[in-house]
């Protein structure tokens, strides 16, 4: 066996690399969105590739994000497989009514007989400082429409593993990219073919035995960073993260909340009508026996998302975290 | 430096050399519609195709009275009917070739039958037993689609992609004159104009969107005129007459096919019926106009003209309306059987492949289905 000297790289590289990878292995598979071609988008994410494959597959589109995706569904249904590109969260809405109406039940309103592997990437949520529209987190939406697959990498290696799945699935996949973590490193070896991650189960990133923190995208490094702070108060805290919205691993997810008796659900994305909610009543629903806490929610603030000075306030934090596991410690009738 | 303090050394410049990208003068529309029939360019039309077209159009007809009256019989949940609307129904379907793609609005089912789908097939969605009753790649016919204007970005995108793999596929998208207020028209059209992609839009102009006419809904000269701004050819022509129809819309799948571009069609028409069977049409317009079209019909226009020119007689008319109502017959007979229907299909057509939680799901429909056939079941038992 080799082993492979490990580099580090960005979430960004890796996503360009499966971008590149994918339109290598298929000619099917075209990219188009917003300032995607010359530029390379605005995080650079398909840079290189108009250049590489040319402009019929890297395609510089107008600005207009129901033409965007609407035109990826002729497209798709003429056997291509678009990835398009949003080029910020709150500017996928006016794609909605293409992604719901027609993207989402293609299949079903066809019995099968046209499936739309159209992939959506969507840059989301916040912590980069930026002004109003450019910081959403739209997880909700998309997990509440049937017919779609949502993912989110936190991880190098996933950003590759993911995205490639993604391109390869049948389905139309809404991949969520967190784009606080477009530029954190990781120790992944950018010249080694990558592995293809299955959409659809959850990893446990660090094990422990005292309570789970379940988590997914921007917000796996601030609960791995509660993690190690929460030793000192004698906590040893499982950290989940769900990589796929849906299809979602209530196995994976259950199994870690029957070890260890308590969970936190920790996002960014609010918390009422949050996916936090969903997750704890399916907790509720299969491990009640096992737990002896409530499950609790850590969440962003039922707020549009605030202005770049005051999100620090708004995001969960390693202290919301922490105060959250101290209420694990929880007695029937307190 | 500010502004102000530049002021003395500012010289304004002429903005750099601009020009038109597209002289407009030939995208625009004729002032009135285009007409064939009752004109002198009526002695050229073929007339195998002014045959077929009529023998279409008194199909569609008897097409469209079967469906309504299936709405009474409650075997149709509701029916759109494009009476007065034939000519353009069966011109879009006729100038396709097979590899060609047709893009329906709801109301367009007479258009995906003229195109050779099994009428049944097409009445699915109205039906109520499944959204779509056909595979869109074997007949080349997108589904009925209910959302107004969202089906034109498809159009482009699918003549975009085979005209990018090679293929010279044409793609003629149909469109209401209300959806021509949505985004997604806009969208369409320019995504189609910049890409250059072979497709065609046709707006029948039917005067009304519901209960909205046509002044409420834009203030252009005419919906052809919205082409130029795109930078395509705008077209205007008579709905009601088959041959202008035909006709424009053929030049204009042609233009497509060889390279030329995207074309936007203004077909002028009129919707006789009601917007559905559901709606009441007297309230929103006065009989005397209904009659004022109803004189225009469009069986009527082409009849005139054959019969003029010696290409239809008695025996014709009567052979072309005996084979409609065996047609309809037959739509009778099959659409007053009950359709076979699986509750498991709920699940079936969701996802390639069924999440956890579909699964899930459909174990407890099954059982239900289980239960139910068990006999009647009580809480907690
Ligand atoms: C996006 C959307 N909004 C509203 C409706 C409801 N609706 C159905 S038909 C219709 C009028 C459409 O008029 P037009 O485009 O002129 O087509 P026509 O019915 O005359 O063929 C409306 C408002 C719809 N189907 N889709």
């Amino acid at each position: 066996m080799t082993t492979v000297a490990l580099k580090p790289a960005t979430m960004a590289q890796a996503l360009t690399r499966a971008l590149r990878d994918a339109m290598a292995a298929d000619p099917a598979v075209h990219v188009m969105g917003e300032d995607v071609g010359t530029l390379g988008g605005v995080f650079r994410v398909t840079d290189g590739l108009a250049k590489e494959f040319g402009e019929d597959r890297c395609t510089d589109t107008p600005l207009a994000e129901a033409g965007i995706l609407g035109t990826a569904v002729g497209m798709a249904m003429y056997g291509l497989r678009p990835v398009v590109e949003m080029q910020f969260d709150a500017f996928a809405y006016p794609a909605f009514e293409q992604l719901i109406s027609h993207v989402a039940r293609m299949r079903n309103r066809t019995r099968g007989a046209m499936p739309l592997p159209i992939t959506i990437r969507v840059p989301y949520g916040g912590g980069i400082g930026g002004v109003e529209h450019h910081s959403d987190s739209s997880e909700a939406y998309y997990m509440a429409t049937p017919g779609l697959h949502v993912v989110t990498p936190a991880t190098v290696a996933d950003a590759y593993g993911l995205l490639r799945a993604a391109i390869a699935s049948d389905d139309p996949v809404v991949f969520l990219e967190p784009k606080r973590l477009y530029w954190s490193k990781d120790s992944w070896n950018p010249d080694e073919p990558g592995t293809v991650e299955p959409i659809g189960r959850a990893v446990v990133r660090r094990s422990g035995r005292s309570a789970t923190l379940i988590t997914y995208g921007p917000s796996l490094p601030v609960c791995l960073e509660a993690a190690e702070a929460a030793r000192a108060e004698g906590w040893d805290l499982e950290v989940v993260d769900l990589r796929s919205l849906v299809p979602f691993d209530d196995e994976t997810v259950c199994a870690s909340v029957r070890r260890t008796g308590r969970a936190v659900v920790v996002h960014e994305s609010g918390g009422y009508g949050g996916p936090g909610g969903e997750i704890a009543a399916r907790i509720t629903e299969r491990c009640f026996h096992h737990l002896e806490a409530p499950v609790l929610r850590v969440a962003g603030f039922d707020i549009p998302y605030p202005p770049p000075m005051l999100e620090r306030h708004h995001l969960p934090g390693v202290d919301r975290i922490l105060d959250a596991v101290g209420r694990l410690q929880w007695e029937a009738g307190s | 430096m500010t502004v102000m303090e530049q002021r003395g050394a500012y010289r304004p410049t002429p903005p750099p050399a601009w020009q038109p990208r597209t002289d407009p003068a030939p995208l625009l529309p004729d002032a009135l519609p285009h007409r064939v029939l009752g004109t002198e360019a009526a002695a050229e039309a073929d007339p195998l195709l002014l045959r077929r077209l009529y023998a279409e159009l008194v199909r569609g007809r008897r097409y469209n009275t079967q469906a309504t009256a299936l709405t009474k019989q409650g075997r149709l949940a509701v029916y759109p009917s494009s009476t007065g609307q034939e000519a353009c129904e069966v011109a879009a379907a006729l100038v396709l070739e097979e590899r060609d793609w047709l893009f329906p609005s709801y109301r367009d089912t007479l258009a995906a039958v003229a195109r050779g789908l099994d009428p049944v097939q097409a009445l699915t969605l109205l039906r109520g037993d499944w959204h779509t009753g056909y595979d869109p790649r074997e007949h080349r016919i997108a589904p009925l689609c209910t959302p107004l204007a969202t089906q034109l970005p498809h159009a482009v995108g699918l003549a975009h992609a085979a005209r990018l793999k090679g293929d010279d596929v044409v793609a003629l998208a149909l469109v209401g004159d209300g959806g021509t207020s949505e985004g997604d028209f806009h969208e369409a059209l320019n995504f189609a104009a910049v890409w250059q992609a072979p497709v065609v839009f046709l707006v029948q102009n039917n005067g009304f969107a519901i209960s909205v006419p046509l002044a409420k809904q834009t203030a252009a000269p005419s919906l052809a005129h919205k082409a130029v701004g795109y930078g395509m050819p705008g077209r205007l022509v008579d709905g009601n007459d088959a041959a202008a129809v035909h006709e424009v819309l053929s030049d204009a799948v042609a233009h497509a096919r060889a390279g030329g571009g995207p074309t936007l069609v203004e077909a002028v028409t009129y919707r006789i019926d009601a917007h559905t069977n559901a709606d009441d049409a007297t309230r929103y317009r006065g009989d005397s106009e209904v009659e004022a079209w109803r004189a225009h019909d469009p069986i009527a226009l082409l009849e005139h003209e054959l019969t003029e020119r010696g290409l239809l007689d008695e025996d014709g008319i009567r052979a072309a309306r005996e084979d409609a109502e065996a047609m309809a017959a037959d739509l009778r007979a099959r659409m007053n059987q009950d359709p076979a229907l699986d509750p498991m299909d709920l699940f079936a057509h969701v996802y390639a492949e069924p999440t956890p939680q579909l699964r899930e799901q459909e174990a407890q429909l099954r059982a239900e289905l289980a239960a139910e056939a068990d006999g009647p079941q009580g809480v907690g038992r």
